[in-house]
């Protein structure tokens, strides 16, 4: 028989005081980021929709003149949603297949040496700061576009000349910056597709080209659309860099026209904005803050598909 | 049909994976409508040298082969062999069934789709006849466009049969094809091996030394990256001619 050694009651009952604090530190810290993103949407609500009631949903909505200042102000803002959905939609469609293409460089073709080179180039892409972006656009592409405005509208009365600053030289920064998002998360994905599929590609007689676009993309179409919706939500989000490049000013979103983002009106306008015209731009910020929560649902929906079919 | 034509030949094959030797001094020949079994422990270089005879290997980093294996005469590792033709030719069953995540139709017509046949009817022709082949057919006619996962491993591993077959090949490999499978699933492939080799030539490895007893024509028993001894099944597993061979079947290793 064993001695009794030592009891396994203890004074402070089943846990001890460390492991409830940390329980408690954790809960805290755990709905703090809910009560963030209860306490935005709340405020974004409260101070975006009184301007849609007083200058009316659809004058603000499909309204296309925009005059805050004027002495009988129009609030119009169709042309600043109409930027930021095809400026997004533009800079998908070039960033995504440059990127997915990247992506695959990355994770099927590339050398090691060269993944080696290649790979950390991207990441530090995803690490300069977009105001970065803006000043190369600056540099680079508005000067760049100028030339091209000049050559095309030569004799033009009816175009307004923006040295460059327009709506192409935006969707190019753009593109560029949904980059790093879209090659890391497609990469990712890629190399999570099993490699006995590959293997069964190749035995059937396929070549790694076809491999690659029959059985690996597909394969890894999931988190490839997952590519898409976040770079998405970083193009529509951003401001800072397109503010610098897109010129500014409220017009239809044409290639060579100036124009202005749901975010860059708001950047732009802020500071020098009262009354009305503040709320306004609150429900501008509104809008976007829809577009975003429509895109992070819609990823949701994308996840969960995902793991349904892997079931 | 007793006479034996060689189908495939290596012969002085030799497998470096960097400075493991792998595969010492190969010399098999293949028979054409025969099925042959490759048996030995694990790490014996039987799968090393069934996956030679479709160029799979290449795909390892670090792989050197020296010596040849003739296909119908042609060396496989000469120069100007296009892999995509051999592979066409040489077909694969693994040891895991690895069907691409999409439905029963598209598995099967995956092969003849990246050969070039669009044509639907032809395609629905050829996963018929494949799916027919690889006695799948009465159990998937109705839902040819469901996923393939949604299949039983049993299931999955015949419809990967079903897609080397697709393709026509002449020599079909299976890398140790039901070792991942429950005794049914297991028995209806080696009926299924029976018919096969009516149209092809087909060459197995295999941990279970009664599987080859089964279903092989001739058994090879590889010993780290050497064979041992080549001979027709009965042979080889009744009067075994080598004292390593005899210690293996009976037991003894391995």
């Amino acid at each position: 028989m064993q001695p009794k050694t030592y009891s396994i009651f203890s004074g402070h009952g089943s846990k001890s005081g460390i492991e409830r604090a940390a329980e408690v530190i954790f809960t805290i810290c755990g709905f703090f980021a809910v009560l963030a993103v209860a306490s935005i949407s709340l405020y974004m609500l409260i101070s975006g929709t009184p301007a849609l009631f007083k200058v009316g949903i659809l004058d603000i909505l499909f309204g296309s003149t925009w005059m805050p200042t004027a002495a009988s102000p129009s609030f119009g803002i169709l042309y600043v949603i109409l930027t930021s959905i095809i400026g997004t939609a533009m800079a998908i469609l070039i960033g995504v297949p440059v990127g997915v293409m990247t992506a695959v460089f990355l994770a099927e073709v590339a050398p090691p040496k060269l993944t080696k080179i290649v790979r950390p180039a991207v990441e530090l892409l995803a690490g300069i700061p977009s105001v970065i972006y803006g000043l190369l656009g600056i540099l680079v592409l508005n000067p760049l576009m100028y030339k091209l405005e000049l050559k095309i509208f030569a004799g033009s009365t009816t175009h307004q000349f923006t040295g460059g600053a327009n709506l192409i030289s935006a969707v190019l920064v753009l593109s560029l910056m949904i980059l790093p998002t879209v090659i890391n998360i497609s990469e990712t994905a890629l190399r999570s597709v099993p490699q006995h599929l590959r293997s069964a590609s190749l035995a059937l007689g396929g070549t790694q080209i076809q491999t690659i676009f029959h059985v690996v993309i597909p394969a890894a179409k999931s988190g490839i659309v997952t590519a898409v919706v976040l770079g998405t939500g970083r193009a529509i989000g951003e401001a800072m860099a397109i503010s610098l490049v897109s010129g500014s000013s409220v017009n239809i979103p044409l290639p060579f026209n100036s124009v202005r983002f749901l975010t860059t009106a708001i950047v732009s306008e802020m500071s020098y904005s009262s009354g009305l015209h503040k709320q306004v731009l609150f429900t501008i910020g509104l809008i976007l803050f829809a577009f975003i929560m429509i895109i992070n649902i819609s990823l949701n929906n994308i996840l969960k598909k995902g793991d349904a079919q892997h079931d | 049909m007793n006479t034996n034509t060689v189908k495939i030949s290596s012969s002085n094959l030799n497998l470096y994976y960097g400075s493991n030797h792998a595969l010492k001094d190969v010399n098999l020949e293949l028979y054409t409508n025969k099925i042959t079994a490759f048996i030995g422990p694990s790490g014996c270089g039987k799968s090393t040298y069934l996956k030679t005879l479709n160029r799979m290997n290449d795909l390892v980093p670090n792989v050197k082969i020296e010596g040849e294996v003739l296909l119908d005469g042609e060396n496989i590792y000469d120069q100007r062999v296009d892999t995509t033709l051999l592979r066409k030719k040489i077909g694969m069953v693994f040891q895991q069934p690895n069907p691409f995540p999409m439905s029963i139709y598209d598995n099967v017509a995956y092969g003849p789709r990246i050969h070039g046949i669009k044509n639907k009817s032809e395609l629905d022709d050829i996963v018929e006849k494949s799916l027919k082949g690889a006695a799948l057919w009465e159990e998937v006619s109705s839902r040819l466009k469901k996923s393939a996962l949604g299949l039983s491993g049993g299931q999955q591993q015949r419809l990967c049969i079903a897609r080397a077959l697709a393709v026509e090949p002449e020599v079909l490999l299976m890398d140790e094809p039901t070792s991942a499978l429950d005794p049914i699933s297991t028995l209806k492939i080696e009926d299924l091996m029976d018919e096969l080799k009516e149209k092809y030539t087909v060459a197995i490895v295999t941990h279970n030394m009664q599987q080859a007893t089964r279903i092989a024509d001739h058994t090879a028993f590889f010993l780290v990256g050497e064979i041992v001894e080549y001979a027709p099944t009965t042979e080889l597993f009744t009067v075994p001619k080598d004292k390593r061979t005899e210690d293996y079947i009976t037991g003894r290793f391995g």
